[in-house]
C-alpha cells in the first residue's frame, strides 16, 4: 500500500503506538482487500456493546488509551449495551455494567463524543455527498451510502476505532466509484404503505441480494419515502443481506436515472406480494402469546417516538413493552412528555442503548421473555440466534399485541 | 496425498485443523452460542455443532458488524475457530480477524470452497502465501 511520509511515521511507531496498532490494523484489511492507498474521513462512528467485546476487548481499549491515543477527526459512538439508569429493572448484571463504565471512560479519554446513538443521519451530523466517512453499524451505513451518497465500508469497532485514530481509512470497496454501480435489479409490485412494510421489503431485496459486494437498484417505487421509512427499509436491507448499499431510481441522489448507476442492462428481477408474504410468514401467527414488544433496530426518531406515545395513550399493556430512542431524542420526547405516555401505559424507554447489543440472550433469561414481537424487520432477523421467538407486525399491530398479550 | 488451492491473500498466521463445511453464511452475532461454542441459530446448516478449534468453511459473511469484536472476544477465551475460509469475505469479518489474529482467506481459484474441502478433511492455511492445503485426500 502506498503511504505518505506521515503513514509511515505512524507505521513507525514515531506518533505513538495507539496510532502504530491503528494503521497496522489498516494495512491488514486494506490489503486483503487490495487498497492501493489511504483516504482521509471526516468522522468515525463506533459500534461496540459489552457482549460484543467482552473483558479482552475493554483491555484492549484501555490499553489504546493508556499510550495516549487520541482521535483526529470527530468520532462518535453507536448505542451502548447498558442504558447505566435502566440497567436493574432489565436484569442486567453489575458486571456487564461495568464493562459499559470501563469503556466509556477509555473511550472519553480517547476524545471519542459518547453519542450512543445509530441513528447519528437523523440527529447528529448527517454525511454529504461524496464525503468519505467510516462509520460501523449496518444501518448506518447504508442510510448514509445510499440516502446521503456519502462513502463508507462496513466499518467494525476496531476498524472504526482506527480511522478515527488515523483520520484514514483504506481505500477499497465503497470508497470506490467501480463499487457503487448498481450489480442487480429489482422492480417492486407491491408499493410499502408503512414503516414494517419498508422494512420487509428492504429485508426481501437484502435476502436475495445476499452479499456485501452487490449493489441493488429498485425501481417501481412510487413515491418519496421519509426518512423514517427508507431508514427502516436500509436497515432490514443491510441486516438479511450483509448489503451497504442501495439505489432507488428517482429517490437516492446517485441514481436520477437507472442508467446513472450502470443499470440499464441487467436482468430484472421481479419483487412480487408472494416474495413479501413468504417472509412475513416466518414471523408469528394470531393468538399466539407475546412476552415483549420491542421498538428498537434502529432508534426511534422523535416522529416515530410521537407516533408510539400517541398508540400507548389510555392504554394498559399487559406484555413488557420496551422502547430504545437515542440521547438525542430522548429529552425532546420527555419534554414533549411523550415518555410520560409510553411509561404510564407501562412501557419502559432507554435511552442511548439498542435491544440487540443489550445481552439479548441474558436479558430474555432473566425477564422469561421468549416470544416477542416488534415491528423492525431487522431485530426479528438477529434474535433468532438468541434464544427469542421473533413476530414481527406494524407499530399498531405491536401495541394491539401488547396490550391483549397476544398477538390480534 | 495432498491437495493445494490456491486463494486470494489473506489475513493473520499458518494454522492446521479439521475442517467445519457448510454452504450457509455467516455471523458471529446472529449464529453461534458464543459460551457454549456451538451454532445456536436453528436454520443453520451447522446448528448445534461445535466450531472450537475447527477451520470453518463457509460461504460468505452476513449480519451486522458486531464480529468484528467477536473473534477477538472469543480467542481470548480460547472458544473459537482455529480459522474461517470463505468463497467471499466481507469487511467485518476480515477486520474482526486481524483484531483477532486469526487466519482467514477467501476467493478461492478453483470455485466453490464449501465444495472443494469436505467436513472433516485436515487443512493447512498459510493466508499470507494465499493457499490451502488438504493433506488427507
Amino acid at each position: 500500500m502506498k503511504l505518505t511520509d506521515e503513514e509511515k511515521a505512524m507505521l513507525a511507531g514515531e506518533m505513538g503506538e495507539a496510532k502504530k496498532w491503528a494503521i497496522d490494523h489498516q494495512m491488514q484489511v486494506g490489503g486483503m482487500f487490495d487498497a492501493i492507498d489511504l483516504v482521509p474521513v471526516s468522522q468515525g462512528h463506533m459500534m461496540l456493546d459489552p457482549e460484543s467485546i467482552g473483558e479482552a476487548g475493554v483491555e484492549f481499549l484501555e490499553g489504546l488509551a493508556d499510550a495516549g491515543g487520541k482521535v483526529a477527526i470527530p468520532m462518535i459512538t453507536d448505542p451502548r449495551g447498558v442504558d447505566l439508569n435502566n440497567y436493574r429493572p432489565l436484569g442486567q448484571t453489575e458486571d456487564m455494567a461495568n464493562i459499559e463504565r470501563r469503556t466509556i471512560a477509555a473511550l472519553e479519554r480517547m476524545g471519542i463524543l459518547m453519542t450512543n446513538t445509530c441513528i447519528n443521519y437523523q440527529t447528529i451530523m448527517p454525511p454529504v455527498q461524496g464525503d468519505h466517512v467510516a462509520y460501523g453499524d449496518t444501518g448506518v451505513v447504508i442510510y448514509s451510502n445510499s440516502v446521503c451518497g456519502a462513502r463508507s465500508n462496513f466499518e467494525g469497532g476496531p476498524s472504526a476505532l482506527a480511522a478515527g485514530l488515523t483520520g484514514r481509512t483504506p481505500r477499497y470497496g465503497l470508497h470506490l466509484d467501480e463499487h457503487r454501480v448498481a450489480t442487480k435489479r429489482y422492480v417492486v409490485r407491491e408499493q410499502p404503505r408503512e414503516l414494517t412494510d419498508w422494512g420487509v421489503l428492504g429485508a426481501v431485496i437484502g435476502k436475495m441480494a445476499g452479499s456485501y459486494w452487490e449493489v441493488p437498484v429498485i425501481e417501481g417505487i412510487d413515491s418519496v419515502p421519509t426518512s423514517d421509512e427508507i431508514k427502516h427499509f436500509g436497515a432490514a436491507m443491510a441486516s438479511w443481506g450483509s448489503t451497504p448499499l442501495f439505489h432507488i431510481v428517482g429517490v437516492t441522489p446517485e441514481a436520477p436515472t437507472l442508467a446513472a448507476v450502470g443499470g440499464e442492462g441487467l436482468p430484472v428481477t421481479e419483487v412480487s406480494k408472494a416474495d413479501l408474504d413468504a417472509l412475513r410468514s416466518n414471523f408469528g401467527a394470531k393468538g399466539d402469546k407475546v412476552d415483549v414488544v420491542v421498538f428498537a433496530a434502529p432508534q426511534l426518531s422523535l416522529v416515530e417516538m410521537q407516533q408510539v406515545a400517541a398508540l400507548c395513550d389510555g392504554k394498559k399493556m399487559t406484555s413488557s413493552l420496551i422502547v430504545c430512542t437515542s440521547p438525542q431524542v430522548y429529552p425532546d420526547a420527555k419534554r414533549m412528555k411523550l415518555v410520560e405516555k409510553i411509561e404510564d401505559s407501562g412501557g419502559m424507554v432507554l435511552e442511548g442503548t439498542c435491544f440487540y447489543q443489550q445481552c439479548a440472550r441474558e436479558i430474555g433469561e432473566a425477564n422469561g421473555w421468549k416470544k416477542l414481537m416488534s415491528n423492525s424487520a431487522k431485530i426479528v432477523n438477529i434474535l433468532g440466534g438468541y434464544g427469542y421467538e421473533p413476530k414481527l407486525a406494524s407499530m399498531e399491530r405491536c401495541i394491539a399485541a401488547a396490550v391483549a398479550g397476544e398477538v390480534v | 496425498m495432498t491437495i493445494e488451492l490456491k486463494c486470494h491473500k489473506g489475513i493473520g498466521g499458518r494454522v492446521e485443523g479439521e475442517a467445519l463445511v457448510a454452504d450457509d453464511n455467516f455471523s458471529a452475532r446472529y449464529d453461534l452460542d458464543r459460551i457454549k461454542g456451538v451454532f445456536s441459530r436453528p436454520q443453520h446448516k451447522l446448528a448445534g455443532q461445535s466450531y472450537v478449534d475447527k477451520i470453518l468453511v463457509l460461504n460468505t459473511a452476513k449480519g451486522g458488524v458486531a464480529s468484528a469484536w467477536m473473534l477477538h472476544e472469543m480467542t481470548s477465551r480460547g472458544i473459537a475457530p482455529k480459522a474461517i475460509l470463505f468463497n467471499s469475505a466481507n469487511t467485518i469479518l476480515a477486520q474482526g480477524a486481524a483484531l483477532a489474529d486469526m487466519a482467514m482467506c477467501d476467493r478461492f481459484e478453483g470455485g466453490d470452497v464449501t465444495t472443494l474441502i469436505e467436513n472433516g478433511d485436515q487443512l493447512i492455511v498459510d493466508p499470507a502465501a494465499g493457499l490451502v492445503t488438504i493433506t488427507n485426500r
